[in-house]
């Protein structure tokens, strides 16, 4: 694999790994992606936009330059923008790989940090030197226009262009409540809406404040993803039980869709509408209710990312994956190719069955596969994308990181 | 939530370009009358803060539709402050040279300023609005982009080179925009307020006698009207929905 540095969302020679349910790989074209979905289907996207989360700026005490990168909010209420989850690095931009970004100066409660035309206070830390809580003093109309002025997207080495919002805002983007792209969903374009409309598959979208993929710091990145605020909409709710009555399969485009449905329906088999934070981690043993095929792309960055897959699918069959990917140079980050990965091992009846259903997975310890991939991991903590660019290593970096 | 709200202007929102004079402003002022949520934009910091503070509730944003650099910031700030986006209205207006000239007369600095604001920009700033626009549309809310045309756009007036130009082009792409997205359940709609006593006009035919134009405030009835009249038309079978305004006459 190699990492896709331009910015394109869709190349025209983006690719597709599809992964059935029986474990089969073949290569596709990601323009294509609608040969892959079947009529009664339901694609569902996250219309989130993605706001200029990195703000540059002075910490008054110390003087020190640093960048705050906003990366959580309690809730999606657009009045709700004074207080954020931010993290916090030393002097320096995206060109310098995270883990690789000096410190931020020393930050104690009750510091105040001068962002451009911004004010924040910092509230306190929350358990790391580098995490904090942030209060934005003004209206909130007046940190909107300080963060639309001053703010950038939040990007990585591996992208040496400065981004503007038109690269990272998926065709979908609506509230802009994203603090990186759901970038899945670059995948979109009306193109590609038509072609489902006349195979009569469904479209439909929740909004989720997708949160940061690296922070540089293994004891951060352990800690990802973060609480993320999303909103279901009762329409979404009603398209999804259309497809299951049609039994179409329910297909995620991103982790952080995968995320809210299945947070959203962690109470049972019935989908809870409205407002969410999810705040639960996807991994093995979790035993998904809604989703049943995931678009995801093709990174080697944040662990939890890729415990998000092992929902879908055994170790044997991402092991699999991975080595198609790497072998077949699949492009990884954000701008890069995409999986189609289902759901492994279940029957038609047995997905359409009554009461929740399991995700198979190996079981733990048992499958070589699965050590071998602990090995791998195990030398890998999670680290900027960027960072295992280079040849030497990079099957052992390599994670799956589908925004 | 249940599905469609019945139109009611008490949460519909509203974005408005060149909100701070001529039919800009008035629209801001009869939207804001009616509850609409409503978002402002025009160049002048000053202006909009002094805009705001008279219209308590709506949201002012400075910048400068014609420039690229400026439309996602914009769009931003737009669905940031309504909270999504149901209706955006292109207003903001550019009449090329000042005084008018003759097309032969006409620098091509000048028709590329009327082109960046009266087509270019509201191009891009309706591209930078449509997901919100659709997320509308899915919610089955109403989802409209009004672009202020002028009958310049269809009558070939000598000395209006620029101006209706760039009005013929955004009245086209009004249309074919229209076609592409109303499967979508968004509509896109060329609107000609008629000649109206505003600050464009002036510029454009100082002498003109003011008596014999159209209030702004009039116009802008006559667009709520249009509003109205396409979210009814939206209504789905057995839903009522409160209509509180005429339709234009």
């Amino acid at each position: 694999m190699k990492a896709a540095g331009a910015p394109t969302q869709r190349p025209a020679d983006a690719r597709l790994l599809v992964v059935d349910a029986d474990g089969r790989l073949r290569h596709a074209a990601r323009a294509e992606l609608a040969d892959h979905l079947r009529p009664g289907d339901l694609l569902v996207a996250n219309d989130a936009a993605t706001i200029p989360a990195s703000l540059g700026g002075v910490h008054e005490r110390s003087g020190a330059v640093l960048e705050i990168r906003l990366a959580g909010r309690r809730s999606l209420a657009v009045d709700d923008v004074r207080r954020f989850t931010a993290v916090v690095f030393g002097a320096g931009d995206h060109h310098t790989r995270t883990e690789n970004r000096p410190s931020p100066p020393d930050l104690r409660a009750g510091d105040t940090l001068m962002l451009g035309p911004l004010e924040a206070t910092v509230l306190r830390l929350l358990g790391h030197s580098r995490l904090v809580e942030l209060r934005f003093a003004g209206t909130p109309d007046a940190i909107w226009d300080g963060i639309a002025r001053h703010g950038r997207p939040i990007q990585y080495a591996h992208v040496d262009r400065s981004l503007a919002l038109w690269d990272v805002w998926t065709r979908a983007a609506a509230l802009p409540v994203a603090f990186e792209p759901p970038s899945a969903g670059f995948v979109l374009d009306w193109r590609l809406l038509e072609t489902l409309r006349a195979r009569g598959v469904g479209f439909a979208t929740l909004t989720h404040a997708a949160g940061i993929s690296s922070t540089g710091d293994p004891m951060l990145d352990a800690q990802l993803p973060f609480d993320e605020p999303y909103y279901l909409p009762e329409t979404t709710v009603q398209a999804i039980a259309r497809a299951r009555g049609r039994g179409g399969d329910v297909i995620a485009l991103g982790t952080t869709v995968t995320r809210a449905l299945e947070h959203a329906a962690r109470r049972g088999p019935r989908l809870r509408p409205g407002a969410g934070v999810a705040t639960q981690r996807i991994g093995a043993f979790t035993a998904l209710r809604v989703v049943d095929r995931i678009v995801t792309g093709v990174h080697e960055a944040g662990s939890s990312h890729y415990q998000l897959l092992r929902a879908f699918a055994s170790d044997a069959v991402l092991e699999r994956m991975s080595v198609v990917l790497e072998q077949s140079a699949y492009r990884w980050h954000e701008f890069g190719d995409s999986v189609l990965l289902a759901r492994q091992g279940r029957s038609k009846e047995a997905r359409h069955g009554s009461g929740p259903k399991k995700a198979t997975t190996d079981s733990p310890g048992a499958s070589p596969a699965r050590s071998a991939l602990a090995r791998l991991r195990s030398s890998a903590p999670a680290r900027d994308p960027s960072a295992a660019r280079g040849s030497a290593g990079r099957l052992a970096r390599r994670q799956l990181d589908p925004r | 939530m249940t599905t469609i709200p019945a139109l009611s202007w008490d949460g519909l929102r509203v974005a408005v370009t060149g909100g701070t004079s001529g039919l800009g402003l008035a629209l801001v002022e009869t939207l804001s009358a009616r509850g609409a949520a409503v978002a402002f934009v025009a160049r002048r910091r000053q202006r909009v803060i002094d805009v705001a503070q008279r219209h308590p509730g709506a949201h002012g944003i400075a910048g400068d539709v014609s420039r690229k650099d400026e439309t996602y910031p914009i769009a931003m700030r737009i669905t940031a402050a309504l909270g999504g986006l149901d209706v955006l209205i292109n207003n903001a207006s550019h009449l090329g040279p000042v005084p008018l000239a003759l097309l032969g007369d006409t620098e091509c600095e000048d028709l590329e300023a009327a082109l960046a604001t009266n087509l270019v920009g509201p191009f891009r700033l309706t591209k930078a609005l449509l997901g919100a626009l659709a997320a509308s549309a899915r919610e089955g809310r109403p989802a409209l982009v009004i672009n202020i045309i002028s009958d310049a756009a269809v009558t070939p007036y000598a000395g209006w080179g620029a101006y209706g130009a760039s009005k013929a082009a955004l009245l086209h792409l009004s249309r074919i925009w229209d076609e592409e997205l109303q499967a979508h359940g968004i509509r896109v709609q060329g609107i000609d307020p008629g000649d109206m006593d505003t600050p464009l006009h002036a510029l454009a035919v100082p002498d003109a006698d003011r008596t014999s134009l159209k209030l702004p405030a009039d116009a802008a009835r006559e667009i709520v009207g249009f509003i109205e009249a396409q979210a009814v038309e939206r209504k789905p079978s057995g839903e009522s929905r409160r209509r509180t305004d005429p339709t234009p006459g």
